[in-house]
């Protein structure tokens, strides 16, 4: 059990640090997971991600003006994610109207950093992520505003995976289609801030897409799918986490330096995705070749 | 103002502005037709994952990026071909890449200011030498986009049509990337990650509001992205701000103008004006769950 030891140290529980991140973690992937199912049924990767760069352009902002981080980084996320669903109404002008605003928004990051020399570092943090450093007293805030996001994803679930299904459909049977589109986006920006604030950008996408793409391979249904999702997305996060302290003591390439989790998460998340997609027990047992995210998963809803 | 165009550095500055807005603007215009711009964003920060790894093992940058930008357009294009949630597998190979990038980081802590230049970019200082290397490989790009043009052409606008003219769809897609990759490659030591890829998808993506033929809109991408360059270069000189924040911005309020110009901007209607726009309406741009 020499191996086991060594991958789970006993002093890996007394570790404060450790046990906190565990929990933020755990929190962060959870709500990810769920918010991130219908980011990729309705395809919106590119703006989940954006959106968290734009954020670090705002948290920049913030602290120029003297403000706390988090609130501007709230705060362009969410205008961010409504400038993105009102320049993108078809998918193809999405694409761009993300891409202009990103580009935007990350000069307007480059400005703010020229102009408060002191914050230098502070984009690497909001980055790379920092989950060890995570401040314990962001917690309760941090699942407070997850609940939040799934409290109204809760009340959105029917008519949003109607709509994300088959727009036409739910337009024709009456429901606002726009109106949900939006509440949704925004609704993402809220949770997607929330979690790279705790966790770095970079994780943040990771544990938004990975877990659910990974589950649209593993289950038809979406009830399931977010489960799933949440498992794996907490688990992911678990073994980045426990792997990241393994490495401080590591002695190659050089020793007594921690590898950083988020190297490890988002390998992890890439890893999970792409095992699911060869396994695919969706597609083999129904004979197809096409991801569950364009198979109706919801047929029902159409009778 | 004499020393704006006399000073070396500036000239340098100048000519590598010129040849890679020129460039960003051409291959913008594809990359905003068949809707690849998260890709775009993904491979330019893959390269600077890659010139991060370089740094590590001890060669010269450009090779790191070379390998991860073209690598991952082709991992891009072979994982993400033929899916729908193509936008999925871009997220997650643009996370690993920037994980990959931290992790290579750490291990070398001696380069993150260097690496903060590669994210935003630093249009003074630049060598001769980096100029004539930067217009080479811009010179191979557009030379490969030559001689995609046509087959590419007909496979965004009409991928139907295309297939039934023989056109192997697939490969013209990935060997598309891996000229996008290829680009940011070649642009990202001097320009930054972020600068490229606002050059790549700002000017291009107005220009497809206002031009109603193909050939149009690139040479006015490429004119939008000259404008907004050198507007950048010359205002950053005076002023000192960094020309990353300013060609965005430039580019930023290009896109908006054109948009406000084309008269939908919120509402795209039915039989949109510009070619580029109605061409490809018949076809879901990847993203749009289908029945």
């Amino acid at each position: 059990m020499t191996w086991l030891g060594a991958l789970l140290p006993p002093d890996l529980w007394q570790n404060e640090q450790v046990t906190n991140a565990l929990l933020v973690g755990a929190v962060a992937a959870v709500v990810s997971a769920a918010l991130g199912y219908f980011v990729v049924l309705r395809g919106l990767s590119f703006a989940g991600h954006a959106v968290t760069d734009i954020g670090l352009a705002g948290g920049a902002g913030a602290v120029l003006l003297g403000l706390n981080a988090l609130w501007g980084l709230l705060t362009f996320c969410v205008l961010a994610a409504a400038g993105v669903d009102l320049l993108g109404e078809r998918a193809r002008e999405r694409d761009v109207a993300t891409g202009v605003i990103l580009a935007l928004a990350l000069g307007c990051g480059a400005f703010f950093l020229y102009i408060g020399t002191r914050f230098v570092n502070e984009p690497y943090i909001l980055l790379f992520g920092s989950i060890f450093e995570a401040d314990a007293g962001l917690t309760p805030p941090l699942a407070l505003i997850g609940a939040a996001c799934l409290a109204v994803l809760a009340v959105l679930y029917r008519p949003l995976l109607f709509c994300s299904v088959s727009p036409e459909t739910a337009a024709a049977r009456g429901v606002p289609v726009r109106l949900v589109g939006l509440l949704f986006i925004v609704t993402m920006a809220v949770g997607v801030a929330e979690a790279a604030q705790v966790v770095g950008v970079l994780l943040s996408t990771a544990l938004l897409i990975g877990p659910a793409a990974s589950a649209m391979y593993l289950t038809a249904r979406p009830g399931r799918g977010i489960a799933v999702a949440a498992a794996l997305g907490v688990m992911e996060t678990w073994a980045g986490i426990v792997l990241a302290y393994d490495s401080y003591y590591w002695t190659w390439p050089v020793s007594g330096k921690g590898w950083p989790v988020s190297f490890f998460i988002t390998v992890l998340a890439l890893g999970v995705y792409l095992l699911a997609r060869l396994v695919r027990p969706v597609g083999r047992r129904r004979g197809e070749h096409r991801p569950p995210a364009v198979h109706n998963p919801f047929p029902e809803a159409l009778a | 103002m004499d020393a704006l165009f006399t000073q070396a550095y500036m000239q340098n500055a100048l000519l590598t502005g010129t040849i890679v807005a020129v460039l960003a603007g051409l291959v913008g215009f594809f990359v905003v037709l068949r809707g690849v711009s998260f890709a775009t964003h993904a491979l330019a920060q893959m390269g600077f994952a890659g010139a991060a790894g370089a740094v590590l093992i001890g060669v010269d940058p450009l090779w790191g990026l070379l390998v991860f930008a073209v690598g991952g357009a082709l991992g891009l294009g072979l994982l993400g071909a033929r899916e729908h949630g193509r936008d999925a597998i871009t997220a997650l190979l643009l996370v690993a890449a920037l994980g990959t990038g931290a992790l290579f980081l750490t291990l070398n802590s001696s380069y993150a200011t260097a690496a903060f230049t590669l994210l935003f970019g630093t249009i003074v200082g630049i060598s001769r030498e980096q100029v004539w290397l930067t217009a080479a490989l811009a010179l191979g790009c557009l030379a490969a986009l030559a001689a995609l043009y046509r087959p590419l052409l007909l496979a965004t606008v009409n991928p139907e049509l295309a297939a039934a003219r023989g056109v192997p769809l697939r490969l013209v897609g990935v060997l598309f990337l891996v000229v996008v990759g290829a680009t940011a490659a070649a642009t990202v030591p001097t320009v930054g990650a972020l600068l490229i890829f606002s050059l790549v998808v700002g000017p291009a993506g107005a220009a497809v509001h206002l031009a109603r033929r193909p050939l149009t809109a690139m040479l006015l991408a490429g004119a939008f992205g000259l404008l907004a360059t050198w507007a950048g270069i010359v205002v950053a000189y005076n002023t000192g701000w960094p020309v990353g924040f300013l060609i965005s911005a430039a580019v930023g309020l290009l896109y908006l103008a054109a948009r406000l110009a084309d008269g939908r901007l919120t509402r795209p209607t039915q039989g949109a004006r510009s070619t580029a726009a109605t061409s490809i309406d018949g076809r879901p741009a990847g993203t749009a769950p289908a029945r």
